[in-house]
């Protein structure tokens, strides 16, 4: 019973959703006060449905309801809960319901806490949500349903992927989804504007926290399913240019640009045109996302069954909201008028720079990420495009990037001063230059360029210190005066040096496993031991292990540090899931500091002994910590006073802004 | 140097499309250079393939072909029931690596016209069949959906 009322909860959010897409716009056409008014109870009511169809399919997940088929085919009555619970998204039906939900979510949101905004405005942009909700609610009714049933119903169900009974499906879809989906609303956003055909300030004062909001659970979302993917495949990697990891890469490649040019746009009015058309792009590629995950014409880790149909539906919607926006953009972007002028060498020419190198990087990945499948179209044959094509091409684009990220934020508006900038800037300069000087004559293996990414690092970390160095006045007044202005900041500067000093670290993590990373592969007979860049790893022999729904056996070892002493055990596993006769391995990985041990086991051998293969990831924590600390800064900048939502209304009138721009 | 409006933005425009130029001439160097074409070992034969051009070789593993040395080295056969191909890798192979299911090695013939492997790609679960094999054996009459 409870799954047919999720059934018709979900009918019904569709019907209240065409509602949402036509009336509010036609209130706003005719300028009608009760029409616009439809739009908030309609978004609201669209949000308490979806919520009530997810409850009901988690219900019979968790109820382990076999006679609905999209359970059957991914349950297992002898599944943990956690995972009965995850495993509502860990399916092509389950995670299309999840993404209408936090698409309803974020509607509503803008309803609640829109009600500042000019009334036309506020009823565009629900109405545009309200169709982007139609088209994916239709494409679950019609394609996708979750809440089908089977008759007679199966005892047991065929259970999860075992791959995907981990944490990490609790954590990483549901982030990058809030990523994905929240670009939505910039996009809403962009479409109201182009339907107004008026843009000013304000709107960029309104995007921005919400682009701040989805870069920063799309930030973290990444780099959750990357380090999932590091200690879940037992292969070693946190990145492996796979298509569908691109596709989540590209929005937020041109996410971040947006990021970027609505700051030029709120403060300085210029970039108008721009920003609109990148906010267009970056929900246009978070669409393309989607497209290419969930059509099954890329071959990936992500691709659950699959389904011609579905990938027409979805690729419909995509040239539909694509192009429609992008026709709607050619028609009335010359509508809004251009904003103020500035030098190339500023705070704007800066930001310019960002956006200009941001997009060309995402245009290669795209490019290398659609190659193969034109190359097919076109002459049949199937080629692949891996990690070289996008390390010869990603890697020289983004380095100049990363070169120049400490000047902008010390360039002025309208004008900068170059030189001045790397005046303040020498200190930072020499630091990261002796480290990297350092760290080639004294570690072995070293090369010039590993030097060079280890300064680029580091330069990238001293440029955001002394940003927020200069900003607070040190060296100029007294220490404690320093300290007083340091805590006065305003939130944004801390957020722009968290998320540019995590660039960094993140950096340094990749450019130290590249660099020094060590790997063995050996037989190993119990009391065996193997070297691993000075740690001793000393096999103790295989231990069979009974988890709840799969048997294990255990490879445990005992590592000892570079002086010899005893510091742990690692225990790495081959998993067997009977339910879908699947094997899956499970690494072993003991931390040191920042860096790691990581176990992986291989084939028995007849002769009783077992292939394993061991690394040694020098600082590999970094990557993740360095996007940590960009989620941080994104969440912090959002925390800042100006940002605040409803704050902006208090000062509507828009004061003169003061001679001197605060500190940003 | 005082630039007039109209000269800063020939200025950033003449930037940005120089910028785009070099983007574009690195990206098609790069599809040129680093792009690996996938082949069935009837390709192979029918085609050959140059010894150290990196190519993506799949098939199904034959069956009885799997071979240790006893220590970290494997040797399997890729076929596509017309032609069989010998592949070595060194390392671990996937968790769903078995006799009779699709596989795709990536790597490069040797001067001696061993394919050396330096990447194995299985299936990710039981309804998987890499992309690229399936369609491949469909073409060639061998391998149907099941349903």
């Amino acid at each position: 019973m409870i799954v047919e009322i999720g059934h018709f909860a979900l009918v019904l959010a569709f019907a209240l959703s065409l509602v949402l897409s036509v009336v509010p716009l036609v209130g706003a056409r005719m300028g009608d006060a009760r029409l616009m008014g439809v739009a908030e109870p309609a978004a609201l009511s669209i949000l308490a449905l979806i919520a009530l169809s997810f409850a009901a399919l988690t219900v019979a997940y968790v109820q382990s309801d076999f006679s609905v088929a999209n359970v059957w085919e991914n349950s297992h009555s002898a599944k943990p809960m956690l995972y009965k619970v995850t495993g509502v998204w860990g399916n092509h039906e389950g995670s299309m319901l999840l993404w209408v939900l936090i698409l309803a979510a974020f509607a509503a949101l803008v309803a609640i806490f829109g009600r500042n905004l000019p009334a036309t405005l506020r009823a565009n942009v629900l109405a545009v949500q309200g169709m982007i909700a139609a088209a994916f609610l239709l494409f679950l009714l019609a394609s996708s349903n979750p809440f089908e049933r089977i008759n007679p119903p199966p005892i047991e169900g065929q259970d999860l992927n075992p791959i995907l009974q981990d944490i990490g499906l609790a954590i990483h879809p549901p982030l990058l989804y809030l990523g994905y989906v929240g670009f939505s609303i910039c996009f809403s956003f962009a479409v109201a504007a182009l339907i107004e055909g008026r843009i000013d300030a304000a709107w960029a004062r309104w995007v921005r926290p919400w682009t701040l909001a989805a870069w920063a659970a799309l930030t973290g979302g990444i780099a959750m399913g990357s380090y999932w993917a590091y200690y879940e495949l037992g292969w070693g990697g946190y990145w492996f240019w796979d298509p569908v990891e691109n596709a989540s890469f590209l929005p937020w490649l041109s996410g971040t640009a947006l990021l970027h040019s609505a700051i030029v746009m709120e403060k300085r009015s210029a970039l108008k045109i721009w920003t609109v058309l990148l906010a267009i792009l970056t929900f246009s590629l978070s669409l393309l996302g989607t497209f290419l995950v969930r059509s099954g014409v890329l071959t990936s880790v992500h691709a659950f069954a699959t389904d011609p149909t579905r990938g027409v539906f979805i690729l419909m919607i995509l040239v539909a909201f694509i192009g429609g926006s992008l026709a709607l953009f050619a028609l009335r972007a010359s509508s809004l008028t251009a904003g103020g002028v500035f030098h190339p060498i500023s705070r704007e020419g800066g930001l310019v720079l960002n956006n200009l190198f941001l997009t060309t990087a995402a245009a290669t990945v795209l490019v290398g990420t659609l190659w193969p499948l034109l190359v097919e179209a076109v002459s049949g044959e199937k080629i692949s495009v891996g990690a070289p094509f996008f390390n010869m091409t990603f890697g020289p684009l983004i380095v100049p990037l990363l070169l120049a990220v400490p000047f902008g934020p010390l360039l002025a508006w309208k004008r900068g001063d170059l030189y001045a900038a790397s005046q303040r800037l020498f200190v930072a300069f020499g630091l990261s230059l002796a480290i990297a000087l350092a760290t080639f004559f004294i570690v072995d293996r070293v090369s010039a360029l590993a030097a060079f990414g280890i300064a680029v690092a580091f330069w990238l970390v001293f440029g955001a210190l002394t940003d927020l160095a200069l900003k607070s006045g040190v060296g100029k007044v007294s220490p404690a005066v320093a300290l007083r202005r340091f805590a006065g900041l305003p939130r944004s500067v801390f957020g722009t040096s968290l998320a540019h000093a995590g660039l960094g670290l993140t950096t340094l993590g990749i450019v130290a496993v590249s660099a020094l990373e060590v790997e063995r592969i050996a037989v190993m007979q119990p009391g065996d031991a193997m070297d691993v860049a000075g740690y001793e790893l000393r096999f103790d022999g295989i231990f069979p292990f009974e988890g709840p729904n799969y048997t294990e056996e255990q490879g445990r070892f005992t590592y000892s540090d570079r002086s010899g002493r005893e510091r742990g055990e690692i225990v790495s596993a081959k998993r067997f899931y009977p339910a879908r006769q699947m094997p899956t391995t499970e690494a072993g990985i003991a931390s040191r500091g920042f860096s790691q041990l990581y176990v992986a086991l291989g084939d028995r051998a007849p002769d009783g002994g077992i292939v394993v293969r061991a690394w040694w990831k020098p600082q590999v924590l970094f990557i993740w910590i360095g996007c940590v600390s960009m989620m941080l800064g994104g969440a912090i900048s959002l925390l800042d006073r100006r940002l605040r939502v409803g704050a902006p209304a208090a000062r509507r009138a828009k004061p003169a802004r003061p001679a001197v721009e605060p500190a940003e | 140097m005082a630039m007039t409006r109209k000269q800063k933005r020939l200025a950033v425009i003449g930037g940005a499309f120089a910028f785009l130029a070099v983007a574009t001439t690195l990206t098609l160097f790069a599809l040129g250079q680093k792009a690996s074409y996938f082949y069935t070992p009837a390709d192979v034969a029918e085609k050959g393939v140059a010894a150290g051009e990196r190519i993506r070789l799949g098939g199904l593993v034959a069956t009885g072909s799997i071979a240790r040395d006893g220590g970290t080295d494997v040797s399997f056969a890729v076929t596509d029931q017309i032609e069989t191909v010998t592949v070595s890798y060194s390392g671990i192979l996937p968790d769903l690596f078995r006799e009779e299911q699709g596989v795709i090695a990536e790597g490069a013939f040797d001067a001696s016209g061993r394919f050396v492997a330096d990447t194995v790609l299985a299936r990710h679960d039981e309804n998987y069949m890499p992309r690229e094999v399936a369609d491949s054996m469909k073409a060639r009459g061998i391998w149907q959906d099941e349903e």
